[in-house]
């Protein structure tokens, strides 16, 4: 009994794990910059969210419309400041660079906005923040419920556009081989601009739900970041709705190790896993292709 | 030459300091400059010389804090106790050397965070969060072991790396890092040299890590292993020089004299200054300080000849 309650808020919560690994995935597959300051990028998205809500009673729903095109702008600027400077190098280069400079980009943002917005844990409360939709002696709270919905409708939309618009499937050539992709005349340096942006503003609608459903804090960016790349691992590179499916896994698992364990030893469990799946296969993630 | 003779004088005048003055307060940012220099140092041998970007110093940092606080509090002697902190986080590292090793790259660099942040969480979980401090203890405190201790834990750490790295091993450790194919074609075995790297890498924070608890008689087991540490480490070691003996010095003695002064206006804001230095250290001088001293001297004996 205890264990299904744990396992409906895992499911709801999974929703955004699978949200959050989708952008880290997206910059990962196609510019092969491995951002560890993707949770940062959340927590902006979050702190967006609840601003809006604080200063001008936007509901977070709403606001998403606005938070995940201003994180896109946000990841247009560092990827031109930053980043574009990285995948000039070659496969292994551009990783481990990636990943110092993310690592510094944490750094920055984490004390930015300790310094700005205070280490307090802060959350979007709405006036319907309490609902809960009962099954049987089961409780769904329907704020998570509607934000596992929005994260799949996100990656919906996301899915048609990278099957179905120019812009899209130039992502796609590009993420299976660049080379072929530029000689086809797509300009692989854009691509790789608008697909950066485009995983910030994924990480930033996953901030912005994160907000209504749980709670912010400057420092929740290692976390995410985190739980992001377990997804990623669990559920390999170039799918969303593995990804989805994926983050769906990680809630999943986080639950029962919460009825089994107690609460103390969740965010063990995932990392376990992610240590087990990378032993497996050392090779990493592009091993399989080549 | 230069920079051997740099070094002892540097040593030799930190050392004479407490003869110049008592202030506690500057021997306390002795102290803290000495464990910065063995954080990053032990960090560079394997992170800059071996070329394997751990982010999981902090777990044997910790590790030596821990053992080393249990045993001192407990009765040991204290160079027992920290040996055995060394010894114990020596141990984990052989123990975990092996499958993460297996990882390449920034794989082995996640990995080790995740191994990293799975000890601080159980240890945080098994230990209460409250923090005793032994009346004794306190009531005897005095700065002035501490001081000689992590001094002598810096020269230490410097030396072993400079000595190691001079070395033949060190030579090997050295070609692992720019192309393990190409060093295993010469007979240089890849894992053993980067296990060795590893075992005294993690021997030395270790014994930072039970300096650290001597020093710091009160705090909260969990805090030893905050990957704080490694940020430190990390941002030390880069914004210095990643890959030479001077450049974790000199970052040590930047970056905690930097703290000091800047915490008066806004406490995390040296971590704002060295987060951006360290960006531009990776993408536009790999060489940090150092090799921009360098260069910066080129140019002006260039001009001057």
């Amino acid at each position: 009994m205890i264990l299904t309650q744990q396992l409906i808020l895992g499911l709801l919560v999974g929703g955004l794990y699978g949200l959050a690994a989708a952008g880290l995935s997206l910059t990962f597959g196609v510019l092969r910059v491995l951002n560890v300051a993707h949770g940062e990028f959340l927590m902006l998205g979050g702190y967006g969210a609840f601003w809006l809500f604080s200063l001008w009673q936007i509901d977070p729903f709403v606001s998403l419309l606005g938070v995940g095109p201003a994180m896109f702008v946000v990841g247009l600027l560092l990827y031109w400041i930053l980043f574009q400077f990285v995948v000039k190098a070659d496969e292994e280069t551009r990783i481990k660079n990636s990943l110092l400079i993310g690592f510094g980009l944490t750094l920055v943002l984490h004390t930015l906005a300790i310094r700005f917005w205070t280490a307090d844990e802060r959350a979007v409360t709405t006036a319907y923040a309490g609902a809960v939709m009962r099954i049987g002696v089961f409780a769904v709270p329907l704020v998570r419920l509607s934000s596992l919905v929005l994260a799949f409708a996100v990656l919906m939309a996301l899915h048609l556009f990278l099957t179905k618009a120019r812009w899209g499937r130039a992502i796609r050539a590009t993420a299976e081989d660049w080379q072929a992709a530029a000689l086809m005349g797509i300009p692989v340096g854009t691509t790789y601009l608008v697909a950066f942006a485009l995983g910030s503003a994924l990480a930033g609608i996953a901030g912005a739900l994160v907000s209504v459903s749980y709670s912010i804090s400057p420092s929740i960016g290692m976390e995410w970041t985190l739980k992001a790349l377990i997804v990623v691992v669990l559920a390999g590179l170039g799918s969303l709705f593995g990804s989805f499916a994926g983050g769906i896994v990680l809630g999943l698992a986080e639950a029962t190790s919460v009825t089994l364990l107690g609460g103390p030893y969740r965010e063990v469990v995932g990392l376990v896993l992610f240590l087990v799946i990378l032993l497996l296969r050392p090779q990493g993630l592009f091993g399989g292709r080549g | 030459m230069k920079l051997l003779l740099g070094g002892i004088l540097l040593g030799v005048g930190f050392a004479a300091f407490p003869f110049v003055t008592q202030r506690n307060d500057l021997l306390n940012l002795g102290v803290q400059i000495f464990l910065a220099v063995a954080l990053a140092q032990s960090w560079n041998l394997l992170g800059g010389y071996a070329g394997q970007i751990t982010l999981g110093h902090a777990a044997f940092f910790g590790l030596g804090a821990l053992v080393t606080r249990i045993l001192w509090i407990g009765g040991a002697p204290l160079f027992l106790a920290l040996a055995a902190g060394a010894l114990v986080a020596t141990a984990f590292g052989l123990l975990i050397g092996m499958p993460a090793f297996r990882l390449r790259g920034a794989y082995f660099s996640i990995g080790t965070l995740a191994l990293a942040e799975i000890l601080r969480i159980t240890v945080g979980n098994l230990m209460p969060e409250i923090s005793t401090i032994p009346a004794a203890a306190l009531a005897s405190y005095n700065i002035l072991p501490r001081y000689y201790l992590t001094l002598l834990l810096a020269v230490l750490c410097v030396a072993v790396v400079a000595l190691l790295v001079g070395s033949r091993v060190g030579l090997g450790i050295r070609a692992v890092r720019e192309d393990e194919a190409a060093a295993e074609a010469s007979g240089v075995g890849a894992l053993k040299h980067k296990l060795l790297a590893l075992m005294v890498s993690t021997a030395l924070v270790g014994f930072t890590g039970g300096a650290f608890a001597y020093y710091h008689v009160s705090y909260y087991p969990q805090h030893a292993f905050s990957p704080a540490w490694t940020f430190d480490a990390l941002l030390i070691a880069f914004v210095g020089g990643v890959g030479t003996i001077h450049g974790p010095v000199l970052g040590a003695l930047f970056y905690v004299i930097f703290k000091e002064v800047l915490a008066v206006q806004w406490v995390d804001l040296h971590l704002l200054i060295f987060g951006v230095l360290f960006i531009l250290v990776v993408l536009f001088f790999p060489g940090g300080l150092v090799e921009a001293w360098s260069r910066a001297r080129r140019l002006i004996t260039r001009r001057s000849a």
